[in-house]
């Protein structure tokens, strides 16, 4: 082969799709390989939700609760909500985890897409958010829980549960990708307890008092929360959909600015 | 100095050692899990920090829940600050397990138990600085409370019932956390030992009364003992301290205590073939 043949030869481009495709999958299967990352994110928020449901089924017949049939469907939002958010961490967990042991420099150093390396990582957080919301609604309607928005709800409450999944998904990572330290993303943990406690997620904010009530009524969650609960209550309705979506849709637009951010500043540190 | 040198002693069979030799080795074990609070500060973190922040997250969420017939208080801080303060002191006994958990990861475990210290003090030794870590959340949680609008209606005695709570609290989780501990041989045991300790403290009249409760919730939080020992050290802040709620919170302390040493002192042995 001659040098003039080489010197029209073209480096591959890199197939962005089929790359994040990959490092997808290995995401998912990755978390799925280790039942005891995941397992958490699904037992306790069912568990939870068992606790809550029985201990306060009676606060329904209070004066300012939502019309619902039980508890438990009072609760549906919640409950997806904090799996999702409880998952996503082990998903930032993960990255942190292939900065400690050098897998991601060896990702840098090949010629995958950077894009592929934090879309992989984060379309598995989504994957893995789906199969939850889709685990946690079969429970509870299992226990009776109605969701009167049918399956246009249940596909608005999975595509909820995908763009929290991207939100604290992309957090986690852009925090891991900034410190490199599974600690560090793990210390965000009691932060999102108080973001999703501090919100209308366990009890109507009617029902509350003083700063507290204030606080969650401002909380954006809240939002979020109420407008998917309104699916899961009274019925399918576009804007209560937008309402949960577009909140769920800028929170993630937030955490994916961050996981941007912070991954270019690890390839200029690695680099 | 060290935990290992503060326990060496000339003689190297416990059998032939008294309180004499048990006392010190028990005094320098305290003190070095009382040392690893200020050298580690995140610890106080579940013993403080979350206690505290659960007593407002809680009453601020779940307020209207005074308002079912049957709560015993109108004020649902009276009902969420024991419940804290003892969600506290379990997490100051959790310490034990995670403190050993390190100690027979890193081999400093094996130190001691090579050293001339009794082996009793390896375990008295844990559960003494257990219990006076329980005095943390008692000492900022209830402060918190009262200024936040709590009251403590049974007095000194209401202060004294909740202090054996949280302190007998303390112990249990911490001879809970040993026996898993002294088992798996990891911190990576304290998924299970928070699972445990979460299970008993909310399976019981933590969030609300028996009478508030419905369906399975209501006969498991019956059975649980830990409602028993709640019971008794809520009481001063929803009336008068009485023997009737008294006893069967210590009689439960007593055997949780004994069945959790049993099971504890069994996965000491374990370790020491």
């Amino acid at each position: 082969m001659s040098a003039t043949t080489l010197a029209h030869v073209e480096p591959p481009r890199p197939d962005v799709v089929a790359q994040t495709r990959v490092l997808a999958r290995r995401s998912v299967l990755g978390t799925m390989r280790q039942p005891a990352s995941w397992l958490p994110a699904v037992f306790f928020p069912l568990l939870i939700a068992a606790i809550n449901s029985a201990a306060m089924g009676k606060s329904t017949s209070l004066p300012g609760f939502p019309p619902v049939d039980s508890f438990l469907q009072f609760l549906l939002p919640a409950t997806l909500i904090q799996g999702v958010m409880f998952g996503g961490i082990v998903g930032g967990t993960d990255v942190a985890v292939d900065i400690e042991d050098g897998f991601f420099e060896r990702l840098v150093a090949s010629p995958v897409a950077r894009p592929a390396i934090l879309l992989g990582r984060l379309t598995g957080s989504a994957v893995l958010g789906a199969v939850q919301a889709v685990v946690f609604m079969a429970v509870f309607m299992v226990f009776g829980a109605r969701i009167a928005g049918g399956v246009p709800a249940m596909i608005v409450l999975i595509v909820l549960a995908m763009l929290m999944a991207l939100t604290v998904g992309g957090a986690a990572a852009g925090i891991a990708l900034r410190t490199g330290s599974q600690e560090a993303v793990q210390n965000t943990f009691p932060l999102i307890f108080v973001l999703l406690f501090v919100s209308s997620a366990f009890f109507p904010t009617a029902l509350m008092s003083g700063w507290y009530k204030t606080v969650a009524t401002l909380n954006p969650i809240s939002w979020m929360i109420n407008g998917a609960r309104n699916l899961v209550i009274e019925g399918f309705s576009v804007g209560q959909a937008a309402q949960a979506l577009g909140v769920a849709a800028v929170l993630a637009v937030l955490a994916l600015a961050l996981a941007t951010t912070g991954f270019r500043k690890r390839l200029r540190a690695t680099s | 100095m060290t935990a290992t040198a503060a326990v060496a002693t000339p003689a190297n069979d416990d059998r032939h050692l008294g309180a004499q030799a048990v006392v010190p080795a028990v005094g320098q074990i305290v003190y070095r899990g009382l040392l690893s609070l200020v050298r580690t500060p995140s610890t106080v973190i579940p013993i403080v920090a979350m206690p505290i922040f659960f007593t407002l997250a809680f009453s601020g969420a779940f307020s209207a829940l005074v308002n079912l017939p049957g709560f015993p208080t109108d004020n649902i801080l009276n009902w969420m600050v024991p419940f804290a303060v003892l969600q506290g002191a379990s997490f100051a006994g959790l310490a034990a397990g995670f403190i050993t958990g390190r100690d027979l990861e890193n081999g400093f475990y094996d130190r001691l138990l090579l050293s001339p210290a009794p082996r009793v003090s390896l375990i008295i030794g844990p559960l003494v600085y257990s219990g006076m870590r329980a005095f943390l959340p008692l000492l900022t949680v209830v402060p918190a409370g009262l200024l936040g609008g709590a009251r403590m209606i049974g007095g000194a005695a209401g202060y004294l019932v909740l202090t054996v709570g949280a302190v007998g609290t303390a112990i249990c989780a911490a001879l809970w956390g040993l026996g898993v501990v002294y088992r798996l041989r990891s911190q990576r045991a304290g998924a299970l030992v928070q699972a445990g300790i979460f299970a008993t403290l909310f399976l019981s009249i933590g969030q609300v009364p028996l009478s508030v409760m419905t369906g399975w919730l209501h006969t498991v939080a019956t059975l649980n003992p830990f409602t028993r020992v709640l019971t008794m050290a809520r009481q001063g802040f929803l009336g008068p301290v009485t023997w009737a709620d008294t006893w069967p919170g210590l009689l439960a302390l007593t055997w949780v205590g004994l069945a959790l040493g049993w099971f504890a002192l069994r996965g000491f042995k374990r370790l020491t073939p």
